[in-house]
């Protein structure tokens, strides 16, 4: 009796347990699908105007699909519309904003890499100072560095050419490519480093050959960070370059602002589009190797 | 010639001493364990001989030739870590030759070394995987393989055991005593393991506190030690210090515990020093292990006790008992039945024991 008693109140609060866990779920979708779309709005407008045409656009919706696929206005994004001046078109300041961006990340994540390995392994007096210093320069506001950096490159002659740019970015890229390497090295068991000395190699063959190989989970991350920041960056590349060497976000800047006489909306949103294609196909690119733990089997039995 | 000789070694990580005044030698073929609990400086020694860290006062010899500032791939040792160390990027071929490549040995002298080395170690079948795909075991194989291509003078363990789960630890640490056995080769292997040290080491100089408290063989080790903490550090459970007094009347010297009047005759003990033992304050060491429930021997010395406490552990039983007020522990086979709270009648072996001055601590 009393046991059928029991399982019969355990039924029910089964029950309710079930009943629970469907409503939370169901509540658990609704939030993240409402956070979703909030995020995917803005580019559904960008992808769907960039393919209408300006008839389209005044006559129809923001929301309203496209009549076709209408590639038009990203051919003048892209090529410009072939009448001579004034005519501002992304192709040369892509290519800008490759030659600087490609060069940038390698540097600064080589830097990084060499700083952090000595920061870890090759301890010297003071050396957790000279880490301090360097954590200083992810905090610092780059508007206070504008005038200064200004002069430098002005004495250098570099000062409005990619060069310059390049310059800038590497080194304000490697006090976060350095926090992020010498994090990395510190999880690296020294013993290897140790091992490799006493094995007769010397400084750089231990970091080429030891170290740098299994160095790609963190390489993947500090280089989709590098080319994110200097891709998207507005600041450096407005204020050290203007006409031709600037990089892309600034003539995406220049353009939308300079339309004579109607806005383009089609072709703003096809620019930006490109402007910011670049870095998402880094991110799924690379996007994988970010899990992957190299060292695995190194440190533990 | 010494194989090593280490000779008034000082080092400080800025004002911490870790290695005070370290005087150290080892013959051609030993084995010697340094041995002492974690902070005793222990692995920064293995490191110095190693040439991984710079001294501060001191040299160290290696077959009479002053490497003090030589550079550790010159000083023809090779070392195992804890960690193993193995090169993550590299399989096994290239960790065992990797330090014969930069050392540019001929390609010929290389696959000679690897396959005799390999073939011996049994890691001939793995020599493809990356460490990554190897048990614990097969890494630590790998990693003593590396360091014998290189065929050293002097070997270098640190605390190469200690990564791996108990059973493999026990086979491993026959497989090295094997391995020293067929090699003959110099060794120097640091351990905080008290059995390991024993089971090992030809040789053992245990330190504390960056000074070697008593650099001798396993058994002097264990049957004569220098002072108090090695008398504490080693065995398990550690040596019963009992605190008293001697006294000296007529030729016969005898121990009396703190508050009691119960003499324990020591005359068959080999003092360094006989005089002035009268009244001296001192320990009265007797392991656990040489306090018999039956009397075996003529000299054993009968004393009744009260025991305390049993703890049973399978094989053996360690009993607590209550010597006048100080707790004193024995060892005896479990098939023994001991009441608690009781009298009993044990028998102190007095050819054991060992005694040391209260204030210094050391053995006299």
């Amino acid at each position: 009796m009393q046991d059928n008693l029991k399982s019969s109140s355990y039924q029910q609060l089964e029950q309710k347990s079930k009943y629970t866990n469907m409503f939370l779920r169901w509540f658990l979708y609704f939030v993240l699908i409402l956070f979703a779309s909030y995020f995917i709005f803005p580019l559904y407008v960008m992808v769907v105007t960039s393919l209408k045409t300006m008839e389209e656009i005044r006559q129809g919706t923001l929301l309203s699909w496209p009549s076709g696929l209408n590639f038009d206005s990203w051919a003048v994004a892209w090529g410009g519309r072939g009448y001579g001046a004034g005519d501002t078109f992304l192709k040369p300041y892509f290519w800008n904003s490759i030659k600087m961006v490609v060069p940038a990340v390698f540097f600064s994540t080589f830097i990084g890499a060499m700083t952090g390995y000595v920061l870890t392994k090759w301890r010297f007096k003071g050396d957790s100072w000279v880490f301090l210093f360097l954590l200083f320069g992810c905090f610092i506001p780059f508007q206070a560095i504008l005038l200064p950096m200004a002069r430098t490159l002005g004495a250098l002659g570099i000062s409005n050419s990619i060069v310059g740019l390049v310059l800038v970015h590497t080194v304000y890229g490697i006090p976060f490519t350095t926090l992020f390497f010498r994090n990395y090295y510190v999880s690296v068991p020294t013993e290897l480093v140790k091992a490799a000395r006493i094995d007769g190699a010397g400084f750089f063959k231990i970091f080429f050959k030891i170290l740098l190989p299994i160095s790609a989970p963190i390489i993947v991350v500090t280089v989709i960070w590098q080319f994110t920041q200097i891709w998207n960056d507005f600041l450096f590349g407005s204020t050290f370059s203007f006409g031709e060497a600037a990089p892309i976000q600034v003539a995406l800047n220049n353009m939308v602002l300079s339309s004579t006489s109607v806005k383009e909306y089609n072709v703003d949103m096809a620019s930006a589009i490109i402007a910011g294609v670049p870095t998402l196909i880094v991110y799924v690119l690379a996007g994988k190797y970010f899990i992957r733990g190299l060292t695995s089997g190194a440190v533990k039995g | 010639m010494k194989t090593l000789k280490i000779e008034d070694l000082s080092k400080n990580f800025g004002s911490t001493e870790v290695l005070k005044k370290i005087n150290l030698e080892i013959d051609e073929g030993n084995f010697l364990v340094l041995l002492g609990p974690s902070g005793c400086g222990k692995s920064t020694l293995l490191n110095i001989i190693a040439g991984l860290e710079t001294i501060n006062e001191g040299n160290v010899f290696i077959d009479d030739y002053n490497v003090s500032k030589v550079e550790p791939k010159d000083r023809n040792i090779a070392m195992v870590f804890q960690s193993y160390a193995l090169y993550p990027s590299m399989n096994v071929r290239e960790n065992m030759i990797f330090g014969l490549k930069q050392a540019k040995t001929s390609k010929e002298k290389i696959e000679q070394q690897l396959e005799k080395v390999s073939k011996f170690l049994q890691v001939d079948q793995l020599l493809e995987r990356k460490p990554s795909q190897l048990s614990g075991g097969q890494r630590q194989r790998v990693a003593i393989g590396r360091a014998l291509v290189r065929e050293p003078r002097i070997f270098l363990f640190d605390e190469p055991l200690s990564n791996l789960d108990a059973k493999l630890r026990v086979e491993m640490r026959r497989e090295i005593k094997k391995l020293h056995q067929q090699l003959k080769t110099t060794v120097v292997y640091v351990t905080h393991d008290q059995t390991e040290a024993m089971s090992l080491g030809t040789r053992i100089a245990i330190m504390n506190h960056g000074v070697i408290q008593q650099n001798d063989t396993p058994e002097n080790i264990y049957n004569k030690p220098s002072n108090t903490f090695v008398a504490d550090f080693i065995g398990s459970p550690s040596m019963n210090l009992i605190k008293g007094s001697l006294k000296e009347s007529s030729g016969e010297i005898s121990f009396t515990a703190n508050s009691s009047n119960f003499e324990i005759p020591v005359k068959g003990y080999e003092f360094k020093d006989k005089s002035n033992l009268n009244n001296k304050e001192v320990f009265f060491g007797i392991r656990p292990e040489h306090i018999y429930f039956k009397k075996s021997n003529e000299s054993d010395f009968e004393v009744t006790l009260r025991a305390d406490l049993s703890e049973y552990i399978g094989h053996e039983q360690i009993m607590t008992f209550d010597y006048a007020n100080q707790e004193i522990l024995a060892k005896f086979p479990s098939t023994i039945k001991i009441e608690l709270a009781k009298e009993t009648k044990l028998y102190f072996d007095l050819t054991q024991i060992s005694l040391f001055d209260a204030q210094t601590e050391e053995r006299i």
